[in-house]
């Protein structure tokens, strides 16, 4: 169990900014995000797409601005619990009591909620009986390898995670790729070897075809393919893997008694707290009127819920507004002199 | 402006008016209409916006961009008639345009 002053969901530039706020006032807080990297859909979604609206930094990528905040919060050695996700919130006292799917625990009388539009999960099967399999022999990401060795493997998508898959399990396994054009979004020399496998028969591609059921009788024997036309084809298959991108899903936070407007969380403009005392929202996923979804928005709203927090995390004390320009207790707590 | 019908998974439809300039996606958006998601808010991020359009308007479109065949590839069944409707400006030319909704979108 890990002790705090607040829990951050969502490892965005909004949850990087409000770290950083924390810091700066003296509080601590545990940063958990689903995804094994840091920076959210800056970093998953457009890590190379340049941004203009970041005040005072004219054009900056995704990829920059989150390494840029994380550097800013060097200072404060806060720590990421990464590949993790909030799945249940309750209240005891005056703490909650944050408990994560790797079965961390975490008690503290903040939590931010800084979850863009919730948490990325792969795209599955739109088929109803892959969802029997789900797990065991229809996967959307790979542990370990080992298991596919000698095996039938069919692997959906046409991005790079497919295309890398198979090339890479074609050395051990019978690899069929499916992809429901003839042209693939992967790299080209990742394309390139795929055509040079499939003319030498070492994997058998199927382009312009579907996923229309898998089958099996306790574990799974075939995927059954569909073209657009209504053709259909048998592959063998003991495993079925599926890459088809992240999609963003509220997931648990719908379960924690707030409020939601549509997938947003209403919140106050005074300090970002939800209708629960002590969770507050900020970033894409709160909403108030005249709500923009612009990163600059979240760090304000960062900073407001900051000292929030404060309130909760240090009861007997009062806050006081300081500047970084001139507080030496806030050059202390950077490391600068 | 342009009169434009967006028809969900049931059947129900929406005619609603959309200004020039706004995309498919924001005459949905703005106008409460359900069965777009739009998560990403028009970035060609995210393929929660994705719907189908009958050949004989898919034809009169302006043709697909770089990238959204790739974003499409991640839509939740897409086929040969598939859009993006964040990347479907609307004028005048799309006056009478019906898009219909895949069953959902994640």
């Amino acid at each position: 169990m890990i002790k705090t002053d607040v829990v951050i969901v969502g490892a965005g530039p909004t949850g990087l900014f409000c770290a950083h706020q924390l810091g700066i006032i003296g509080l601590k807080c545990e940063i958990v995000d689903n995804l094994d990297k840091i920076g959210g859909q800056c970093i998953e979604l457009y890590p190379d797409k340049p941004i203009y609206d970041i005040p005072a930094v004219p054009e900056c990528t995704g990829e920059e601005l989150a390494n840029n905040l994380l550097e800013q919060i060097k200072p404060f050695n806060f720590n990421f619990h990464l590949n993790d996700r909030v799945q249940e919130l309750k209240k005891e006292n005056d703490n909650w009591i944050v408990k994560t799917t790797n079965e961390k625990e975490f008690h503290a009388p903040n939590v931010v909620i800084a979850g863009g539009v919730g948490s990325f999960e792969p795209r599955k099967f739109p088929t109803k009986s892959a969802e029997k399999f789900d797990g065991t022999s229809v996967l959307y990401s790979i542990k370990d390898k080992s298991i596919f060795k000698d095996k039938s493997v069919a692997i959906f998508g046409g991005g790079d995670s497919a295309l890398d898959w198979a090339i890479e399990l074609s050395n051990t396994s019978k690899v069929s790729l499916i992809h429901r054009r003839d042209e693939f979004r992967g790299a080209p020399v990742n394309v390139q070897k795929i055509k040079e496998l499939s003319e030498k028969k070492i994997i058998n591609l199927f382009t312009k075809y579907s996923i229309k059921d898998v089958i099996g009788n306790g574990s799974l024997e075939e995927v059954e393919i569909k073209s657009e036309d209504g053709e259909s084809k048998i592959i063998k298959a003991d495993y079925v893997l599926g890459f088809f991108g992240l999609i963003m899903q509220l997931g648990p936070i719908a379960e924690w008694g707030l409020n939601l407007d549509k997938k947003t969380i209403p919140v106050n403009t005074e300090n970002f707290e939800t209708n629960k005392k002590g969770i507050f929202a900020i970033g894409d996923i709160c909403s108030y009127p005249g709500k923009l979804k612009l990163i600059l928005s979240g760090f304000h709203e960062g900073a407001l819920a900051a000292r929030g927090c404060f309130k909760y995390a240090r009861p007997n004390e009062k806050y006081r507004f300081e500047f970084t320009t001139a507080s030496n207790t806030i050059k202390d707590r950077l490391g600068v002199k | 402006m342009a009169k434009i019908k967006y028809i969900e998974h049931n059947g129900k439809e929406h005619e609603v008016e959309v200004q020039n300039g706004l995309t498919v996606m924001e005459g949905a958006v703005q106008n409460d209409i359900p069965g777009i998601d739009a998560d990403c808010g028009g970035s060609m991020s995210c393929a929660t916006c994705h719907v189908y359009v009958k050949e004989d308007w898919y034809n009169k479109l302006p043709k697909k961009e770089m990238g959204e065949d790739d974003m499409l590839d991640q839509a939740y069944e897409p086929n040969s008639n598939s859009r993006l409707s964040c990347q479907i400006m609307v004028s005048d030319d799309l006056d009478g345009l019906s898009v219909y909704m895949p069953e959902k979108q994640v």
